[in-house]
């Protein structure tokens, strides 16, 4: 998202999921989207079997949407700046940009344009093992559609560099004319229900709602008198992962945790373990006894989707209605009661009627919710920024003006991943997810449904590599890194490449992020989850 | 695309030619009776129920399988066409068994509906019964064959929206059937099942749990991925006894994914969290509201005072409403104190 907020002005979907319908070419990365977002696959299942959409896929899995692309680049895992800015290269090289839209609605373009001058195709084959004719028709592809959408998930921002691939995706966009336009975009395809409204809502350390930075004197002064408080904190808090760090080194004592498993889903369990175990105070609010709250000194049964009232903010920016339909079980309370009644023992008056009351204050200090209201989305789809009652909503950014004004380029260079494979962890782990699990396993591994069609963990090994090993589909094996070590059974498969393995991080019996390194992007502060080197053997 | 202008029971209308006469009746508001005609999908044209005759042609044409013409006068109901229609639903029940009292699309199905609105009460015709298999690609969903009226929805929608085909159909006429040549694709996402006219697919976690007509059905938003599909809660008894979808509502148009229509047995899991629990002497023990939040604030309280409000920090969710994300953070910022509030954003 950062990477998107500083080429843009707004890190979110700058597109409608029905947009690529109107797309003549949809270039897909980083997103396993008939597993992850499936909802979404089928859009783009449609636009090319039925609209003659062309489809370009860049995963180093050979995912089910490889089936319906023309091209498929299967780069080396963490090579992603290399192959855009190789696609760019060739791009320009064959006239194929829109230099009338260059001129007009963006900056920077010359300096970026020498950068990408050595990523000639040869030069680009090389760092990804990308076949050069590949990347030829991949360029032309993109570069000859109009409009063209670009899709991409955690695969390119999972990387200590997703920050320079999501930039880079971001100049691809420009290149070509396609932003601000009905079936283009650059389409983060958001992982979790409400990471959007999440994000939207200020639960981020360094911006308020709809992204007031605090350190703004006039936005906190705003909130300030909205809420009746004498001042707020001016300096940016601490990320997740940095929360981590400092509990370690005793600089935070306390954490409250609502409705997150960082237990099993933060990268180098092993270290967050630690950390955790340093804090003086732990609360956790949450729907089950997850790792985490076994880790609590109290825990907080909050309710879940189904006993609530409320809003969710989807990966199109569009606000979405969430209805109680069951009473929740036992004592649990709704998150809203517990966090009010918290404040009002710290001598802070919280109290709304309902979920709409508390819309209703959002939307007070919020400009880009400020015209969502509960009638009007129960009568028509808004999505963000909406700013006035009569306002329609916006699905499509930047059309016409970027968010920042113009588009900004960015002169990228390719740099390694933090890890590399190497004599000793001579295979690329890369996590994931499956279709039929969500997130650490917490809800979808209840109940009998889901666990009839995915019951264990399965680590995806190429055939070959296994050929090697000695390894049959279904023996066990330990997949080890320098942070730690899982026994797991194997899936032998072609899609995953030679020396890489893939592992699914829904499963707390053989927890992947005891591998997962947690070396950061120095901005947006996202975890490599993509790349971590690791050995593999059979197990006993 | 050019214009064509026809009559449709004496009403005229002007569409685009690449209409079709069932699409045209839409837009004049006239409604032809469907079974495997599906929206979202290519026309089958298998059940013969939206027959409409066009003046000059002595034989009924399909209207969901027929473009629009220039000029052409086209009836939607007659004597023969009420005939045909009656006719063709009789050949369907020859093999249709009547036990809806026991089917869970009772009060739902497309079928009962139609036959309900023709007025059949006996079916004339015989045929040898049929032995079908009664296998299906995924364990999820349970296939009735008896039921099935081979309309081929469900296998066009397999093919046709989800571009898999895990089902598909084997043999001619009579004796053909719906088999899963592929269940290693299966997804189980339920595609089938939603389309299905009858009780032919049924959903099998939560079969016999209820009746449409006494559960209650609550439209929301899935709590899964970011698509944010709509979909509705049916709700028996303070229990979620299966998840439905409506064709008009949402981005998804209908469809799920396996997690967003068999994913919801979480909710009503055991193993919920019912109590607030304190941790004493190394074991948790179950309090009170007011013991466990009590705790809560006084050690929030204390560690502010000794260490400052950045010896805080909390995560928020993901997973939680907007309105709960901005109370939590807002509790942090204006009672804690601190800016240290993230979320799961990045992982």
């Amino acid at each position: 998202m950062a990477g998107l907020a500083a080429t843009f002005g707004s890190g979110a979907m700058t597109n409608p999921i029905k947009d690529v319908l109107k797309a003549e070419a949809i270039l897909v990365t980083g997103t396993n989207t008939t597993e992850n977002h499936p909802v979404f696959a089928n859009y783009i299942k449609e636009a090319v079997l039925k609209k003659g959409a062309k489809l370009v896929v860049v995963d180093p899995r050979r995912i089910d949407l490889v089936g319906l692309s023309c091209v498929w680049l299967r780069p080396r895992p963490g090579t992603d700046v290399a192959w855009i800015n190789g696609l760019m290269h060739i791009i320009i090289n064959e006239n194929l940009h829109d230099r009338k839209y260059i001129e007009e609605r963006t900056t920077g373009f010359d300096d970026y344009r020498n950068c990408i001058e050595k990523y000639t195709p040869e030069y680009v084959s090389k760092i990804t093992g990308i076949p050069r004719e590949d990347l030829f028709e991949a360029a032309r592809i993109y570069g000859q559609a109009s409009p063209a959408s670009i899709l991409y998930a955690m695969g390119i921002t999972q990387h200590t560099n997703g920050t320079d691939n999501v930039k880079s995706l971001g100049n691809l966009a420009m290149l070509c004319g396609n932003v601000g336009v009905e079936g283009g975009g650059v389409n983060p395809l958001r992982g979790q229900n409400n990471v959007q409204g999440a994000c939207d809502l200020g639960a981020l350390p360094n911006v308020l709602t709809g992204y007031q930075q605090v350190g703004d004197d006039s936005v906190r002064r705003k909130f300030s008198k909205a809420w009746g408080v004498d001042g707020l904190p001016d300096k940016p808090g601490l990320t997740l992962t940095e929360m981590f760090s400092a509990a370690e080194s005793g600089g935070v004592k306390a954490m409250y945790i609502m409705g997150e498993n960082p237990m099993l889903s933060d990268p180098d369990l092993n270290h967050i373990e630690h950390c955790i175990e340093s804090l003086e105070f732990l609360v956790v609010q949450d729907i089950f006894f997850t790792e985490t709250a076994q880790k609590a000194d109290v825990v907080l049964p909050g309710v879940c989707f189904a006993e609530k009232d409320g809003t969710f903010t989807n990966s199109e920016r569009k606000i979405q209605r969430v209805r109680k339909a069951v009473n929740s079980p036992g004592d649990a309370k709704e998150d809203r009661w517990i966090i009010s009644e918290l404040a009002e023992k710290m001598g802070y008056s919280m109290q709304y009627a309902d979920s709409r009351e508390i819309m209703d204050e959002i939307r007070q200090v919020t400009p880009s919710y400020a015209g969502v209201t509960y009638d009007r989305i129960e009568k028509h789809e808004i999505a963000w920024p909406c700013l006035s009652e009569d306002h329609p909503g916006t699905p499509v950014l930047h059309v016409n003006k970027f968010t920042r004004g113009r588009g900004l380029f960015f002169a990228i260079d390719y740099k390694t991943s933090a890890e590399a494979p190497d004599k000793q962890y001579p295979f690329i782990l890369t996590t994931g997810r499956v279709l039929q699990h969500f997130h650490t396993g917490t809800m979808t591994r209840q109940g009998s449904g889901l666990n009839r069609l995915y019951p264990e963990l399965l680590a995806e090994i190429n055939r070959d590599d296994a050929a090697e090993l000695g390894l049959k589909d279904g023996d066990f094996v330990n997949i080890g890194s320098r942070r730690g070590s899982i026994r797991v059974k194997a899936l032998l498969t072609d899609r995953t490449d030679r020396g890489v393995i893939f592992v699914p991080f829904h499963f707390h019996e053989a927890a992947v992020n005891l591998l997962t390194n947690c070396a950061l992007d120095p901005v947006a502060k996202i975890p490599e989850y993509k790349v971590c080197a690791v050995k593999v053997e059979r197990a006993s | 695309m050019s214009n064509v202008t026809l009559t449709i029971d004496g009403i005229e209308i002007t569409v685009s030619k690449d209409k079709t006469i069932l699409e045209a009746a839409k837009t004049a508001g006239v409604r032809i009776p469907t079974l495997c005609f599906h929206e979202r999908m290519n026309p089958i044209g298998s059940c013969r129920m939206c027959v409409v005759e066009v003046e000059g042609f002595t034989q009924p044409m399909a209207a969901c399988d027929t473009r629009v013409q220039d000029g052409i006068s086209v009836t939607t109901n007659s004597g023969q066409l009420f005939r045909i229609r009656q006719d063709s639903l009789k050949l369907i029940l020859v093999n249709h068994p009547l036990d809806c009292p026991v089917c869970d699309k009772g009060g739902e199905c497309t079928l009962q509906d139609l036959v309900f609105e023709f007025g059949i009460d006996k079916v004339e015709y015989h045929a040898p019964k049929q032995d079908r298999l009664s296998e299906y690609a995924t364990s999820l969903i349970r296939y009735w064959p008896d039921r099935c009226i081979m309309c081929l929805r469900c296998v066009t929608a397999c093919r046709e929206i989800k571009a898999i085909g895990a089902i598909d159909i084997r043999g001619d006429g009579y004796g053909s059937q719906v088999v899963s040549v592929h269940p290693d694709k299966c997804e189980s996402c339920g595609e089938c099942l939603m389309v299905c006219p009858t009780g032919a697919l049924t959903e099998n976690l939560s079969r016999y749990k209820g009746r449409p007509w006494i559960s209650e059905r609550v439209m929301t938003t899935c709590t899964y991925c970011g698509c944010g599909c709509q979909l509705e809660l049916n709700v028996l008894n303070n229990s979620v006894i299966g998840v439905t979808t409506r064709d008009d509502a949402g981005v998804n148009r209908g469809s799920l994914c396996v997690k967003g229509r068999f994913g919801y047995e979480f909710i009503g899991s055991d193993e919920r969290l019912t109590k607030p629990l304190i941790r004493k002497n190394g074991k948790f023990q179950e309090a009170g509201w007011d013991e466990a939040l009590a705790l809560v604030a006084g050690q929030l309280s204390k560690i502010k005072k000794e260490s400052g409000p950045d010896a805080i920090a909390a995560l928020s969710s993901a997973r939680c409403t907007n309105e709960e994300n901005y109370l939590f953070q807002k509790f942090i910022r204006a009672v804690i104190g601190t800016n240290n509030v993230d979320h799961c954003a990045r992982l």
